[in-house]
């Protein structure tokens, strides 16, 4: 048994965090929050350049044939410096599902541009504001073409491609649209981190190719969600292990009565629950890593205990690094709610907290039956 | 990262398969997995007796201790072949609870502080069972601040004299030696004037006195020292060098109790799984999976984070502060896996019969236990103290005591 990551990817590991505190500070982040761009351009071609993109992606597509495990720790990277690209949708999804199911043509064309980042893809699958079912998906396929909308895209206002989950006369089935082809329209949506782009998206008979299997699409959903799921959960406790250090920081400096405020037991055992939160889920998620880049049978339920754990720690740490801030930690101005903004965002568009305990039963009582 | 044995590891897997299907005391199984948490149930037969049979045998073929060096009576075995032999041994590993504090936390004191002449006396018959240890550190009045005891242990010639009192001492009346921390200066700040012995238990002046616990059964002790002697080579250390001892104690207590700690998890999920509710199984109930989600997630994640460990430990590191995680986890986790658990019994989760209540009133014995893990070996306060002080760097609380020689501390009474 060897449970750790090897010199090799945390190598990649500190080479991705060292270019993201130099080229990902908070300014960045804040530009797009702020609305002054819709994603952080200059840092998605710059983590182009390092092939980062490129490293899940089979060689023979353009891509490393890296391996899982270093998507794992750059993902990790990514969330502890909130970075405002599109990786997770382009590629933990777009990407995962053309290598999961595409034919041949299809992965040609794609892969290698997803590999680069100069296509930036997403999956466009939620209509409604409620959880999401086989029966709330309306958008509808004659084959060919598409219509109807998608109440909310992550990055779908800077998609090239979107790979959509659509009603065929087979049931449901996945879509490849080419978005910057006509009859596609899109405004981008308000949400609780504007860090990220979401849009609704509108298709008026817009060129669609099928992928995959017809009538196969809500199983190839949930098989692509899981596998997300792993990535989505480094995100996670990347950030979260970044709010426990803000928070530690903050609470060795600021005094109060007399004496650092981390001295007071109050924050220092509330402090010591979100490390042990984060440790729980850090290493479910290593698990979980290898479950993915072995494909191994148990691997939704591994996803599932990752995603749960580290969504429970992301969501501790973020809240009460805003606790130990006090008055400061509620300002605009310092960084606490960017962090509470992305955990919450990050909690949600992977479908929320119950919906994965909930994958994470049935997936038991599933291995359990077999 | 790769979860499969090595070849060696398979093969190290496949000898102590081979082993324990010919010698494991299979008349034993059934009642050892119907033992109450807490408790070892070997039915009509003497736990005691059993355990040491069971040590016994182990010892004579190379399987017990099997970390410690061969002379001292393990095997040389590394880190990852002892995680091997805990899983192959399974249930027949409840035996072994008796000695649980002399493998885990005194031999390996011993090991790193006596004398070669005195571990060949010892260490030997700790690993086969045949003597058993007590670890004599809590007092009335120092449990958490454990460095402010007062049991003194005063030069005379070549002997000390100890005087005093322990409390909480674990399985202190069925034990042949204990490790035992004394006050040997009272002038000094407290931490500087501690000395750790090695005491016979049935030595004269010795009282070993049996508390009832909470739960109803007898597993801890007091003990009363009147004019006891121990000679000086039974110390073990520097004089007033006890607190560092005492780390190294402490240090393997994590280990020992953090491994492979009881959550309750298998047993919850198991009720979860098969109890009916009106509305249909309970497992179908929202706030049922929700809760089962949660505390699979700590489950988990305590077996990888043990996972981890192991890992570190075989590259060599030590196991450091973080490893204060895994009882903080699973003793309040346990408390409210029973609570829940009983909830879903309606009055009969009251029962206490293990004839008529639910799984031999597994979870009873569970709730009647579990307050004790949030305080044996360092209680909840102390542990988030040591994770937010030893692993996160927070400043040290503010003391009282800080600096002041040992009798000129405030005490309270
Ligand atoms: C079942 C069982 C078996 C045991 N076996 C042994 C044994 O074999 N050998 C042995 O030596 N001891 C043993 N103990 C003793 C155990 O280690 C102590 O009970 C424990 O360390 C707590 O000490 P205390 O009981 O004096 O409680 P106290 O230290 O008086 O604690 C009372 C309360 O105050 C809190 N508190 C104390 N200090 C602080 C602080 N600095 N910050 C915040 N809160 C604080 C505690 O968390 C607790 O809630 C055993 C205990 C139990 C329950």
């Amino acid at each position: 048994m060897n449970f750790d990551f090897s010199d090799q990817e945390k190598l990649i590991r500190d080479q991705t965090g060292r270019f993201l505190g130099d080229n990902c500070k908070s300014e960045e982040v804040r530009r797009v929050l702020e609305g002054n761009d819709s994603y952080a351009r200059e840092l998605w071609s710059g983590l182009a350049n390092m092939g980062l993109m490129a490293t899940a992606i089979p060689e023979a597509y353009g891509g490393v044939g890296g391996g899982y495990l270093g998507l794992c720790v750059i993902a990790e990277q990514l969330g502890a410096h909130l970075a405002p690209v599109p990786m997770s949708s382009s590629i933990y999804l777009a990407a995962e599902a053309i290598t999961l199911y595409g034919d041949e043509s299809q992965k040609e064309t794609w892969l290698p541009k997803l590999a680069t980042g100069e296509t930036i893809g997403t999956l466009a699958a939620v209509e409604t504001v409620q959880e999401m079912t086989p029966e709330s998906i309306n958008v509808e396929s004659d084959g060919k073409t598409i219509s109807g909308t998608k109440l909310i895209v992550p990055d779908g206002g800077i998609a090239d491609i979107a790979v959509v989950l659509a009603r065929s006369t087979d049931g449901l089935s996945m879509f490849i649209v080419d978005l910057n082809e006509g009859a596609v329209s899109r405004t981008n949506v308000d949400t609780v981190d504007p860090s990220k782009n979401s849009a609704s998206i509108t298709f008026n008979g817009a060129p669609a190719e099928l992928l995959g299997e017809a009538g196969n699409g809500w199983s190839m959903l949930q098989d692509i969600y899981d596998r997300a799921a792993v990535l989505f959960a480094f995100e996670q406790i990347g950030g979260a292990q970044k709010v426990l250090d803000m928070a530690v920081d903050y609470a060795k400096q600021r005094f109060a009565f007399g004496r650092p405020i981390g001295s007071f037991q109050g924050l220092k055992h509330m402090m010591a629950d979100m490390y042990v939160a984060l440790k729980l889920a850090e290493s479910n998620c290593f698990y979980a890593a290898w479950a993915l880049a072995n494909n191994a049978a148990d691997l939704s339920t591994a996803a599932a205990t990752a995603r749960v754990s580290a969504t429970q720690a992301f969501q501790l740490c973020s809240r009460d690094n805003i606790q130990v801030h006090g008055g400061m930690g509620f300002t605009w101005e310092v960084d606490c709610h960017l962090f509470y903004r992305r955990s919450n965002y990050l909690t949600l568009v992977l479908g929320g907290l119950s919906v994965w305990e909930n994958r994470l039963i049935e997936s038991l009582s599933a291995s359990k039956a077999a | 990262m790769d979860f499969s044995d090595t070849r060696e590891e398979a093969e190290f897997r496949q000898e102590a398969r081979q082993w324990l299907s010919e010698n494991a005391p299979t008349h034993l199984e059934e009642s050892l997995a119907s033992s109450g948490f807490g408790r070892t149930n070997t039915g009509d037969n003497d736990p005691l007796a059993e355990a040491k049979k069971w040590q016994k045998k182990k010892s004579e073929a190379g399987w017990a201790c099997i970390q410690w060096p061969k002379e001292y009576g393990g095997r040389g075995a590394t880190p990852i072949q002892s995680v091997i032999w805990n899983q192959e041994e399974g249930i027949y590993g409840r035996l072994s609870a008796t000695f649980i504090i002399g493998h885990g936390m005194c031999g390996p004191t011993v090991m790193a502080y006596a004398s070669e002449e005195l571990k060949q006396k010892y260490l030997p018959k700790l690993s086969s069972g045949e003597e058993i240890w007590c670890q004599l550190f809590s007092e009335p009045a120092s449990g958490s601040d454990l460095a402010g005891l007062r049991t003194k242990a005063e030069k005379d010639g070549d002997e000390w004299v100890i005087n005093g009192q322990k409390i909480w001492t674990s399985g202190a009346q069925h034990s042949d030696y204990g490790i035992l921390i004394t006050r040997t200066d009272p002038e000094v700040p407290k931490h500087q004037g501690l000395t750790m012995f090695i005491l016979n238990m049935k030595a004269e002046g010795v009282d070993v006195r049996p508390i009832k616990q909470a739960n109803g059964d007898s597993g801890f002790n007091e003990v009363y020292f009147e004019n006891v002697r121990i000679t000086d080579d039974h110390r073990l250390g520097a004089v007033g060098g006890g607190w560092q001892v005492s780390l190294t104690t402490l240090m393997n207590e994590r280990l020992a109790i953090g491994g492979g700690i009881a959550t309750g998890y298998p047993e919850i999920k198991e009720l979860l799984e098969s109890l009916p509710l009106a509305g249909g199984k309970a497992i179908d109930n929202p706030a049922v999976r929700s809760k089962l989600a949660d505390w699979h997630c700590k489950a988990a994640g305590l077996k990888n984070t043990a996972s981890r460990a192991i890992t570190a430990l075989s590259k060599g590191d030590t196991p450091g502060p973080e490893n204060s995680i895994g009882k903080l986890v699973a003793g309040s986790m346990m408390q409210d896996v029973a609570k829940f658990a009983l909830d879903l019994q309606g009055l009969g989760g009251i029962m206490m019969d293990p004839e008529v209540a639910e799984g031999t009133a597994r979870f009873q014995a569970m709730l009647m236990r579990s307050p004790a893990v949030r305080i044996e070996g360092g209680t909840d306060q102390i542990l988030r103290n040591i994770i937010a002080e030893r692993v996160l760097g927070l400043p040290a609380d503010m003391r009282a005591d800080k600096g002041l020689p040992f009798n000129k501390i405030p005490s309270g009474n």
